[in-house]
């Protein structure tokens, strides 16, 4: 299956993010889009391959194969075992010089912001931050890479016409997740990273991990409150009905610059992007710096006092009422259709 | 101790509004805010200062107006403020900006030697976090991004410890100096610009360079010469059809509630909630 490289292969790439040996999602989500994207600039010549760095992560490149790609470039080293930016720098630029990629999509996660401008740096050509969609220029035969700008009010389309690769980072959960093949083979390329820890300016003494590991971004059930909690109690209130649900809970920005909640619960342009199967939105008036990181859920309720909120305009369904009354009687429904194990009929 | 801070003068965001008939942004009267981040940068440099001694440089690129910016850097505690203008500069993508600001910083470095450069991490108006990560590799000094406190710093030994938020927790990094860091607003608080600094801000005029003088830059580096993205289009987000709406006050709480609940379960979205399902009953 594998396709032989030749003068004419245009190489589409995505960077396999990993971390402790656990490849982020995104890296699956952006080989998805890799194959459409090669299906709509060169069915015959475009492959779709990917670049991994870490220690001993050499298995990762097998569920690379599985969600599409026909070539994993790895290179393993002790000094890549923690994410740095000059190693992992160094490392990417020198196989982008030797192999020459057409495009090149790095998940718009903490580590990947940081990769990508050093190695769009080294290499000396464009990058284009978060696209929300990616298409190919039927008339140019290049990357569309469309992103929302002056937080989230506007919409722009950016090209990279002469210079190789086109580099683009997309947030997690923009893109659908891909189905994966059962199984697939592909072709294993190790490259040496040639850098002594000696080399390396950084080193990490320890990490203090986060009290709870709140994974918002990839929940399937999203209760969200907004400024139109009035205040922080409201917030056991929201947590207990994504708890009823299964889901959990996230804000908008206003409640965690008063303090009331830690950012990692903000969805949002400056928080993060979630594209649950179930949205739920009290209290929020939802401003576009919201709705751009929401507004992908399949199923959005929103609950407002006020039926002008622009939240509504994003919403399946509104429920115009005080959120103080609706989400109880939200949670008093929800467990009566559970079975009301410890519901009173 | 010498910290370069780089600043950007941007629209306040919060405030924008787009002409929905043309998509464009509206510029007459948008207020202009230094980057909320680079604030906090700012003040981060003016305590290191405030402890250690030495100076704050500020520079920034953008078009003249952005001197008012740099006159407010001066009354946060910066010492120096300097302005990068030219037409020539225009319509710089993060590749050209990343080359601009480490290019002046080699100035700034032959005059003086710099132990710390200071970024926001990102800037609100593009929101892309690649210029400073960009300037690090030009520089080809440490980066740390993220970055949300410093918890020792010794100019001496030239080292450093910085915390950095990532998806895991907080990541402790050793790194040594000169350093490039982009900063959270936790890094320090910002307080009140005492007397001196507004006295001696109000008669300061920042240092201005073109890009011919007085350290030329490379042609093919800047503008729309040294920018290898351009704005295919540009466009405002296409509204999407809005839902029904269910007014508690018309058809009451329960029934509110039901029908929501009956909308999600025939949508068939959550696992938690039989698809068959009705709505609660009361």
């Amino acid at each position: 299956m594998t396709a032989q490289p030749t003068q004419q292969t245009r190489r589409i790439w995505v960077f396999i993010e990993q971390e402790d040996g656990a490849p982020h999602p995104v890296s699956w989500e952006l080989l998805g889009a890799a194959r459409r994207l090669a299906a709509e600039l060169d069915a015959e010549h475009a492959v779709v391959e990917g670049v991994l760095l870490g220690h001993q992560v050499a298995p990762i490149a097998q569920e690379a194969f599985r969600y599409g790609a026909s070539r994993v470039y790895l290179i393993d080293d002790p000094v890549l075992a923690l994410y740095r930016n000059l190693p992992y720098a160094a490392g990417v630029s020198r196989l982008v010089q030797s192999y020459q990629p057409e495009i090149f999509l790095v998940g718009a996660t903490t580590l990947g912001r940081d990769l990508a401008s050093a190695i769009a740096t080294r290499v000396q050509t464009g990058l284009t931050a978060d696209c929300t969609e990616l298409t190919i220029d039927p008339k140019q035969q290049i990357l569309a890479a469309t992103r929302p700008t002056f937080g989230g009010n506007l919409m722009a389309t950016i090209l990279c016409r002469q210079r190789r690769p086109q580099m683009a980072t997309v947030r997690p959960r923009v893109l659908p997740m891909p189905q994966p093949l059962a199984e697939a083979a592909g072709e294993l390329i190790r490259e040496p990273l040639d850098m002594a820890e000696e080399e390396v300016p950084v080193r990490r003494l320890r990490l203090i991990p986060s009290q709870q590991q709140l994974n918002l971004e990839y929940a399937d059930v999203i209760v969200a409150g907004g400024r139109g909690l009035g205040g922080p109690d409201g917030l056991p209130l929201l947590e207990e009905l994504a708890q009823a649900l299964g889901g959990v809970l996230g804000v908008s920005r206003p409640l965690v610059d008063a303090g009331w909640v830690s950012a990692e619960h903000q969805v949002g342009q400056t928080g993060k992007t979630v594209r649950p199967k179930l949205y739920i939105a009290a209290g929020i008036s939802g401003a576009v710096q919201h709705r751009v990181g929401m507004s992908g859920a399949d199923f959005i309720l929103a609950i407002n006092s006020d039926p002008q909120a622009p939240i509504f305009q994003v919403a399946d369904l509104g429920i115009v009422g005080d959120l103080y009354q609706v989400a109880p009687e939200l949670i008093r429904q929800v467990r009566a259709l559970q079975g009301g194990d410890d519901h009173v009929r | 101790m010498h910290t370069v801070v780089a600043i950007k003068q941007v629209p306040d965001t919060s405030n924008v509004r787009i002409n929905p008939d043309t998509g464009t942004l509206i510029r007459e009267g948008a207020p202009v805010i230094i980057n909320p981040y680079d604030v906090h940068a700012l003040e981060m440099a003016v305590r290191l200062k405030e402890r250690f001694g030495g100076k704050v440089t500020v520079l920034t690129m953008g078009p003249p107006k952005a001197a008012e910016a740099l006159v407010e850097c001066i009354e946060q505690g910066a010492d120096r403020g300097i302005l990068i203008t030219d037409r020539k500069f225009a319509a710089a993508d993060t590749l050209a900006t990343s080359y601009v600001i480490a290019h002046a910083i080699e100035a700034i470095q032959a005059e003086e030697p710099v132990d710390l450069l200071l970024f926001g991490k990102q800037a609100i108006d593009g929101d892309t976090a690649q210029v400073g990560p960009g300037v690090a590799s030009r520089l080809d000094v440490p980066l740390i991004s993220y970055a949300i406190q410093i918890e020792a710093f010794d100019p001496a030994a030239r080292r450093a410890i910085v915390h950095r938020r990532i998806e895991q927790g907080i990541e402790v990094l050793e790194t040594s100096l000169p350093a490039l860091l982009t900063v959270e607003k936790e890094i320090a608080a910002i307080r009140r610009a005492p007397l001196p600094n507004l006295i001696r801000a109000a008669g300061y005029q920042p240092e201005v360079w073109s890009a011919d003088a007085p350290n030329p830059f490379d042609p093919a580096s800047i503008g729309i010469k040294g920018s290898p993205t351009i704005v295919g289009k540009a466009f405002t987000p296409p509204p999407k059809e809005a839902g029904e709406l269910v007014h508690v006050a018309d058809v009451g709480l329960a029934a509110a509630v039901s029908t929501a609940l009956a909308k999600i379960a025939a949508a068939g979205v959550v696992a938690t909630l039989p698809a068959g399902a009705k709505g609660g009953s009361p």
